[in-house]
């Protein structure tokens, strides 16, 4: 187990002190999200009311769930993102001659997005009660347990990517083409009531959609508002713990199958 | 234990693009062993399935006992792999780095620490140990990155063009230290290099061109192949005149871009003949010891580029 959790370890620790030491990194995951609450959630806060939400509900609320999951998913891109040049030449080439089984590499790397992820979720959840938001303890556990396994799947999702990339543009081109519609298709943006039965089934095959509906249930667990027409949290969680499950899988094959 | 590290019938193919073609050879313990070819000759390639980075199409390769690929997690516990492009975290400190490459191969604790001191005496490192790495100069990250790679004891050291980038006093320094670690520690290290003076202080050289091996053998063995002396001579019309040389002087001869290489056992009084027979064709001519680029010249007729 030792051998395992010491390499593991090692490589997660690395993530962090490196982005301890290039902070401006966690000003640029966390400015640009707080700049589209703003912005977005002030400009329809007038004009839309999101549909099967309670009426105290406006639009800045609303997306508030969807912002901090966009944090998530901009520091799990920006914590992978490092991979393909790392791969490429550099430090990762010396760790994936180390006797290090992929399988860690991967845990190390994910475990470390992950953290990441969370300690700038968790500073953004300081602003709920801003906007009304109350906290009992177990749904801040709920929450937190939801943002954790939601920060490790995307990151996972992340190094699918970065592994399979060789330049740094590729992975940008892949983050405007699919990680941001995921995200816009989620019930970030908009819900998935009153949408056209197409859309409404795109976004139930999105994993993310499981993912703010279990955030939203685990935000409002003691206010019991309406908040639309979404899976239950343990069909939500189910689902998210399967995603991570074989995204972790995906980004070990991957990283086995092209190491160089 | 087998002492040695058995290359057999290697050939590596990029699509259609062969590598490295039917490579044969073996090192001993202890040698300092050294890859020397022109870009594209296949001594990259080499390096990366030697050090488990890339697979072969074919081929056997053997490790002090242990096939590369079928045991790969007992190879790579026996190898030291420093890489051409720098491979430290350039925001870690030094020990930082070195740390976590102990972490990497199972050392930990007091043992890993006391490890890595030893390490940073043996280099001069003892002074820089909380330096960030990006505040070093490129001689001193190239001494981290070969103290990284020796962290863990390995038997085998593996180095990519290790002088590349390195200034002439810094390589001298280089080469000493790599010298005394096969002599003293019974460590063999194997590394790639187009510099002549770099593969000069190997006990042995392999010469590759074209994923082809050419030569292998001692420095001073290859350049024996070589009779006597080597004269150039440099032309502005190099063909006319070779085949003239060869002509009247009756020798052979080889030529590169504006020179005309001829080896002579007699140099001094050759150089007299080819000034009096070709007054007008010669811009300049030299006499010169055999170098290992001659040796290379001869086998392969191309430049050494």
């Amino acid at each position: 187990m030792v051998n395992i959790l010491v390499p593991v370890s090692t490589i997660w620790w690395r993530e962090i002190i490196r982005f301890y030491r290039q902070r401006s990194r966690l000003f640029s995951a966390i400015a640009q999200p707080l700049v589209f609450w703003i912005l977005i959630g002030s400009g329809l806060n007038a004009s839309f009311q999101p549909s099967g939400f309670n009426k105290e509900i406006g639009y800045i609320e609303y997306f508030y769930p969807g912002i901090v999951v966009l944090v998530l998913l901009f520091t799990a891109i920006f914590a992978t993102i490092s991979v393909v040049n790392e791969r490429r030449e550099g430090f990762l080439q010396s760790v994936l001659v180390s006797p290090v089984s992929r399988g860690s590499i991967i845990l190390g790397q994910a475990l470390g997005g992950t953290t990441l992820a969370l300690i700038q979720g968790l500073l953004l959840l300081c602003l709920a009660p801003l906007i009304g938001i109350k906290f009992s303890i177990t749904s801040f556990i709920i929450t937190i347990g939801v943002m954790t396994l939601l920060a490790f799947g995307l990151t996972n999702l992340g190094l699918i990517i970065a592994w399979r990339m060789d330049s740094t543009q590729g992975f940008h081109a892949i983050m405007n083409l699919i990680l941001i519609p995921i995200w816009l298709l989620s019930g970030a943006f908009f819900p998935t009531t009153g949408t056209p039965i197409w859309l409404e089934w795109v976004m139930k095959l999105n994993p993310l959609t499981y993912g703010l509906a279990a955030f939203r249930t685990g935000i409002y667990r003691n206010t019991y508002q309406q908040i639309g027409n979404i899976p239950s949290l343990t069909h939500s969680i189910s689902i998210i713990v399967v995603f991570c499950v074989l995204t972790y899988l995906a980004a070990t094959l991957t990283a086995t199958s092209k190491s160089i | 234990m087998s002492n040695h590290i058995t290359v057999e019938d290697l050939t590596h193919m990029y699509d259609t693009r062969c590598a490295l073609d039917h490579v044969n050879f073996s090192v001993e313990r202890g040698e300092v062993f050294g890859f020397l070819g022109p870009n594209g000759s296949g001594k990259t390639t080499l390096f990366k399935i030697l050090s488990t980075l890339i697979t072969p199409t074919s081929g056997v390769i053997n490790l002090f006992g242990h096939n590369i690929h079928t045991e790969q997690k007992s190879v790579r516990k026996l190898l030291g792999v420093v890489f051409q492009s720098p491979a430290l975290d350039d925001k870690l400190t030094v020990y930082e780095n070195l740390r976590h490459q102990g972490h990497l191969y199972g050392l930990r604790g007091r043992h890993l620490k006391h490890r890595i001191n030893e390490l940073l005496l043996q280099f001069e490192l003892n002074d820089r140990t909380n330096d960030i790495v990006e505040e070093l100069s490129g001689g001193l990250q190239r001494r981290v990155e070969i103290a990284k790679a020796l962290l863990h004891s390995p038997q085998v050291l593996l180095l990519d063009e290790p002088s590349s980038g390195l200034d002439i006093g810094v390589r001298r320094q280089l080469s000493q230290y790599l010298t005394s670690l096969a002599e003293n520690e019974g460590i063999s290290i194997l590394l790639t290099t187009h510099l002549m003076d770099e593969a000069d202080e190997c006990t042995r050289v392999l010469i590759l061109d074209e994923g082809r091996l050419v030569a292998i053998g001692t420095p001073d063995d290859l350049k024996s192949q070589i009779g006597g002396n080597v004269v150039l001579v440099e032309t502005k019309n190099c063909q006319s005149l070779s085949n003239k040389i060869e002509d009247e002087l009756n020798v052979s001869t080889t030529v590169t871009d504006n020179f005309i290489h001829i080896e002579s056992t007699r140099g001094n009084e050759f150089i007299k003949d080819i000034m009096v027979a070709f007054p007008d064709d010669i811009q300049s001519i030299r006499l010169s010891k055999p170098t290992l680029e001659d040796v290379f010249i001869k086998l392969t007729g191309n430049k050494f580029v």
